[in-house]
């Protein structure tokens, strides 16, 4: 071992690895780290004092924000998370049962089915979204909270994902235990089959959380009350009368930071799910 | 329903394996709500889009009142329109260098971070920490993101005023015209190229270190390990996050339209997705956005298969 380890010359290259390492890391730590300190300044301090100098006005900012239209700002948050919550709980499940059904089950137009589901996976969204605005139009439905829920219901790749998890993580000799044990088949999906995909689940929500939270067209085309947008429209509007009274710059600088704070908080708490293989298709948890 | 039916056959037979036939409705209702929302919200829009696309208003008499206006076929005569609209071909071209900076520059970043991790030649602190700090541009909405970089490309708070000012040095202005195409790039290689990176990273965490070993008592260096034996094992996942990339490049919206507030060198048509958005609420005209539309998605679609193609790989397989 000893021989081994001293004939790798492990200093030198480390030393440019961990550069070049933490060098990507500062990239990406910037912008999130001039959010920071960008919202501890007053409105007169954001164009005129340096960039990276923090000031005192963090809590005033946050009151302000607060002040905005009555808390229309939480009303955003609270909006996203539940397009984000219920879209992608309700994806998760839909893509659950589609794909035990195309892993565990013969039968016919399986293939046509699959391959349907994989061209799905392709279609950009761009196609979607004037006709899913028109479609919905003349159901009446748009500019209400379903206008932006629908369509979240449904996602390729998750159903394309939890067939792959179903077939490796769902062995067949169980679902013929639990048949034989008088298990009906929902019964059978729910109490068996769903705990034994669970990890995998949870990718699948987060892949539709994320997805539904990063959203913008959609609901952007979508909503015209303000009341009911998600916190991505929501923003976008303020910037764009920050161009008319730059004061508002103050609002939207800190409504950026609160609006990252819960989302990458999920993302560190879950880090181990977010291992993918999108080649396999597969998830290593 | 045949989920309740299966019941008593259940109850009543005590042969261990039923006949099949039995149980031909399973699977059908396990997939029945995909496949509802698939129609609805994926396969009837496109149809409908397919269909706009080939329709166009007459305007009778006036074109005063609702009866004066009738839909009618109008042949190809929107991709004509969409192709020939003088914003269109420069919005193409410009999304096409966006992408030729974009693609190449995130994944060729996300590879060498991966490499880099993967090598593990730095402390497990010093990695996890890079890790998770290059992953996080992924949980920023593009349109945070969009607006975060807006900011520090704002001459008069940008940190690289600053820095050009000290040196005595007229700084550029990162939303000139020149300069928008590459502020806009970098929005993209910044929220991508984390999630690129773990999914590589992923695939090499799974190639068997026994590989390695055998390379390296032949002499090998971690480059040439890394340039002979990582990079081709990975090379499924490299071809996915390029075709996922391409797609998402073809599509770019939220960043241009958040900057537009911020830069007067964005146009309303600065992106084709951006010149379909215009055409549709805009100039209320939903016949050429959605020529438009179809046409962006055969591109999408081309591009994909016609690279799947050229590398001679699957996107998917059926088998596990």
């Amino acid at each position: 071992m000893a021989l081994v380890a001293s004939a790798r010359p492990r200093q030198g290259r480390s030393v440019l690895a961990t550069t070049l390492l933490l060098l990507g890391a500062a990239y990406c730590l910037l912008p999130v780290l001039w959010v920071l300190i960008a919202s501890s300044k007053s409105a007169g301090e954001l164009f005129s004092t340096f960039t990276l100098a923090p000031s005192t006005h963090l809590w005033d900012n946050l009151v302000g924000l607060d002040d905005y239209r009555d808390g229309l700002y939480w009303r955003w948050m609270a909006n996203t998370a539940l397009y984000a919550g219920v879209g992608a709980a309700v994806s998760t499940f839909v893509s659950a049962m589609a794909g035990y059904a195309l892993a565990k089950f013969e039968f016919r137009g399986k293939s046509l089915v699959f391959n349907l589901i994989l061209a799905g996976v392709l279609v950009p969204g761009v196609l979607l979204a004037i006709p899913q605005y028109l479609l919905l139009a003349k159901a009446g439905m748009t500019n209400t909270y379903w206008a932006v829920l629908l369509p979240s219901f449904i996602s390729p790749y998750g159903i394309y994902l939890a067939r792959i998890f179903a077939a490796a993580s769902v062995p067949s000799e169980i679902l013929e235990a639990s048949r034989i044990d008088g298990a009906g088949d929902w019964r059978t999906f729910t109490r068996v089959v769903l705990p034994m995909m669970r990890t995998g689940l949870v990718t699948v929500f987060l892949f539709q959380f994320v997805a539904v939270w990063n959203n913008f067209m959609l609901p952007y085309i979508m909503l015209g009350d303000d009341r009911l947008y998600p916190i991505t429209v929501g923003l976008n509007g303020l910037l764009n009368q920050g161009a008319n009274q730059p004061a508002m710059y103050t609002a939207v600088v800190t409504g950026a930071l609160v609006s990252i704070v819960p989302l990458i908080a999920l993302f560190l708490a879950l880090q181990r799910y977010w291992q993918v293989d999108l080649a396999a298709g597969g998830v290593k948890a | 329903m045949s989920l309740t039916m299966d019941r008593p056959a259940v109850a009543t037979s005590p042969v261990v394996s039923r006949p099949r036939t039995r149980r031909t409705g399973v699977p059908y209702a396990f997939l029945a709500p995909a496949l509802v929302l698939f129609t609805l919200f994926l396969a009837a829009p496109i149809l409908y889009a397919g269909y706009l696309s080939l329709r166009k208003t007459q305007v009778s008499g006036l074109g005063l009142g609702k009866a004066s206006r009738t839909e009618v076929w109008a042949g190809l005569s929107n991709y004509a329109r969409s192709l020939t609209d003088p914003d269109f071909l420069p919005s193409v071209w410009r999304v096409g260098a966006y992408g030729l900076i974009v693609v190449p520059t995130m994944l060729g970043l996300a590879l060498l971070m991966a490499l880099l991790l993967d090598a593990a030649r730095t402390r497990e602190s010093i990695s996890k920490f890079a890790r998770i700090s290059i992953f996080l541009p992924y949980a920023v909405p593009a349109v945070v993101a969009s607006l975060l970089w807006g900011f520090l490309y704002l001459p008069r708070v940008s940190p690289i005023t600053d820095l050009f000012e000290s040196a005595g040095i007229a700084a550029p202005n990162l939303l000139s015209n020149d300069l928008t195409l590459w502020a806009v790039a970098n929005i993209a290689v910044w929220g991508g190229t984390g999630f690129n990176m773990i999914v590589i990273y992923t695939a090499l965490r799974a190639v068997p270190t026994s590989l390695y070993e055998s390379a390296r008592i032949d002499g090998a260096s971690d480059v040439t390990i890394a340039l002979r034996i990582k990079i081709p094992m990975v090379m499924p996942s490299l071809v996915m996050t390029f075709v996922f990339s391409m797609i998402a490049t073809l599509q770019v919206f939220a960043e241009p339209m958040t900057l537009k507030p911020l830069a007067n060198t964005i146009s309303t048509t600065w992106t084709p997705l951006m010149k379909v958005h215009r055409d549709a609420f805009t100039r209320n005209d939903l016949y050429a956005a959605a020529a438009t539309s179809v046409i962006i998605a055969l591109a999408a679609f081309i591009l994909s298969f016609g690279f799947l193609k050229l590398v001679g790989r699957r996107a998917f397989s059926q088998e596990d």
